[in-house]
């Protein structure tokens, strides 16, 4: 169980997130939505203990992050960024690899049971055939669903995705949804998931919390909350939402600024 | 495997370069214990004559590639050198320094000359690691980069500024120093430089995994538990000796740091856990081999094993930057 408690952090003096608190139960995916500069990605570095908030403090499993060493907190979860880019030719396989990273020690080389951690992780993203292939020449999508792989490799449970579909296409974007919401389904990961994509949230997400200058706007049930009134005080923007009947979830459909 | 072929390479030029030379000397004899080392001519002149120069070589061809493959690891960018970020030319400021401030000084077979330059060295990296770090949350590799560049021709016109004022010998000497040149005549200076070459060592050695991890970016190696910042400073202030020790040993020496790693890559992939041995040893061969050319290019004249390596290294660096655009 992840929780964020009373939560503060500024830059330089100007605040970005004030007193939040939101809890995150095992095996539930959470959508963080806000807009530009609403401090979702500060939020997302807090839980992930890459970042000290100012005041307050995120915790994993009842441990505060800040007390975890970096590998304490990197083998209980992992973080896929929007993009990843390698600057020299890892291949596939060594990406993968390299989730392992806080589970050997120091000196230690990936042995067979990192081998098969890594080829199943592979093997529940799809990418199994891609694996010596080198990750630089793969397409948008195929790099997210390895980078996803990794953090599979890395710590099973717990994921934080920070707009994984935002530069993806959109066959690409529902090949993201459909994957998380399976390993959701077949082994319980729970998720953060930062995102812009108000319908994308909506066919993945339980539940969504919503940011706006630093402060929680609104949480609770995806159903509950994603309502045009939130949306207009989240975005400024006027939109319609209904329930899809063939997609089977809420849908957004952006009218208007307000 | 990998690395035990590089080390064989490595061995295997180390005792053939002392062969060559303007004497013919014959391995065999060289090593043989028949006679006294006094009387043993080929000996004298494989170990006394020639393999200091060689064993410096493999040194300074070492620490500039190790410093080459982490300074790249550590700004994603396979282009970053030692004398990209200003190292080289602190080193030879002080070295510039020394040979006109302090031109007959020395102790124990050591001048003042390497100790300047291996200050001079450290001291630039230091500047340059404080601005990046100055301004931002982590390490700024673009400020890294700007500043050693804007370092580097800041550092420039003070060398110019000295020699200028200098007179006509000292500048003849800052001139042959700038040039680079393995002229190691015997064992003290390598010892010296052995010092912060086995700290650089020490310093490599726990480096490789984290620069696989960081040549994804520093956020997305700290989520997967690389402690950053640290390995940052281990792997700036490792570079820093290693090329401070090359440098203060052969002067500054261009195009190892970018050239080598960048073959080596070529053969054994991006696994750091390779590419950091594998740079070394095949650093040492490859500049025992400039050296080699050097020596016999135009024999009996001795040419600065700079200039060979500038001349391989140039068209060599324009070739990889054209292919990396396309």
């Amino acid at each position: 169980m992840l929780r964020v408690v009373d939560v503060s952090f500024a830059y330089g003096g100007q605040h970005v997130l004030r007193d939040v608190s939101f809890v995150v139960p095992r095996g539930r995916i959470v959508g963080l939505l806000g807009p530009n500069g609403s401090g979702k990605t500060t939020l997302l570095r807090i839980v992930a203990g890459t970042l000290r908030p100012l005041r307050g403090h995120a915790e994993i499993d009842g441990a505060d992050v800040t007390t975890l060493s970096r590998r304490d907190v990197a083998r209980r979860l992992a973080v896929v960024p929007q993009e990843t880019h390698s600057a020299f030719d890892f291949k596939v396989q060594d990406i993968v690899l390299m989730g392992r990273y806080p589970h050997l020690r120091a000196f230690e080389i990936e042995g067979p049971n990192d081998l098969a951690i890594a080829r199943e992780a592979l093997a529940a993203t799809g990418t199994l055939s891609l694996e010596r292939r080198p990750f630089n020449t793969l397409s948008g999508g195929e790099k997210q669903r390895v980078v996803i792989a990794g953090a599979l490799a890395q710590a099973a449970e717990v994921l934080l995705l920070d707009e994984p579909t935002a530069s993806l296409d959109l066959g690409s974007q529902l090949d993201i949804a459909a994957l998380l919401l399976r390993l959701n389904r077949d082994r319980g990961t729970t998720m953060i998931v930062c995102t812009h994509d108000l319908n994308f949230a909506a066919s993945l997400c339980a539940e969504l919390v919503l940011i706006r200058q630093g402060r929680v706007l609104a949480l609770g049930a995806t159903a509950d909350v994603l309502t045009p009134e939130n949306i207009r005080a989240l975005y400024d923007v006027r939109a319609d939402i209904m329930f899809h009947p063939r997609a089977q979830h809420l849908t957004v459909v952006p009218i208007a600024r307000a | 495997m990998t690395i035990g072929a590089f080390g064989a390479l490595l061995v295997v030029v180390c005792v053939l370069a002392p062969l060559v030379g303007s004497t013919r000397i014959s391995l065999v004899r060289a090593f043989s214990r028949s006679q006294p080392f006094a009387d043993n001519v080929d000996a004298q002149i494989f170990f006394i004559a020639r393999l200091p120069r060689v064993v410096g070589a493999a040194l300074v061809g070492a620490g500039l590639a190790a410093a080459g493959v982490v300074l790249q690891a550590l700004l994603r960018n396979p282009l970053a050198a030692p004398e990209t970020l200003g190292v080289s030319i602190g080193a030879s400021v002080g070295a510039v320094v020394a040979i006109t401030l302090l031109p007959d000084f020395s102790i124990g077979g050591i001048s003042a000359v390497p100790v300047a330059s291996f200050t001079g060295s450290l001291g630039a990296l230091a500047i340059v690691y404080g601005l990046s770090v100055a301004r931002s949350r982590g390490m700024s590799s673009t400020v890294l980069l700007l500043g050693g560049v804007v370092l580097t021709s800041f550092l420039g016109a003070i060398v110019s500024l000295v020699q200028y004022l200098a007179d006509f010998s000292q500048t003849f000497r800052t001139v042959r120093w700038l040039m680079g040149s393995l002229d190691v005549g015997s064992y003290p200076p390598i010892v010296a430089a052995l010092v912060p070459l086995t700290c650089a060592v020490v310093g490599y050695a726990t480096l490789p995994r984290a620069l696989d991890l960081i040549s994804l970016g520093p956020e997305a190696a700290a989520a997967r538990g690389v402690d950053v910042v640290r390995a940052e400073r281990v792997a700036l202030v490792s570079a820093s000796l290693s090329t401070g020790a090359a440098v203060s040993l052969a002067g500054p020496i261009g195009f190892i740091g970018i050239v080598v790693p960048h073959l080596v890559r070529l053969m054994v992939g991006a696994d750091h856990r390779l590419v950091l041995p594998a740079s070394a040893l095949f650093g040492a061969a490859f500049l025992i081999g400039c050296d080699l050319v050097a020596r016999t290019m135009f024999a009996p004249l001795e040419l600065p094993v700079g200039i060979v390596t500038a001349t391989i290294g140039g068209p060599f660096f324009l070739w990889l930057l054209f292919r990396r655009t396309r």
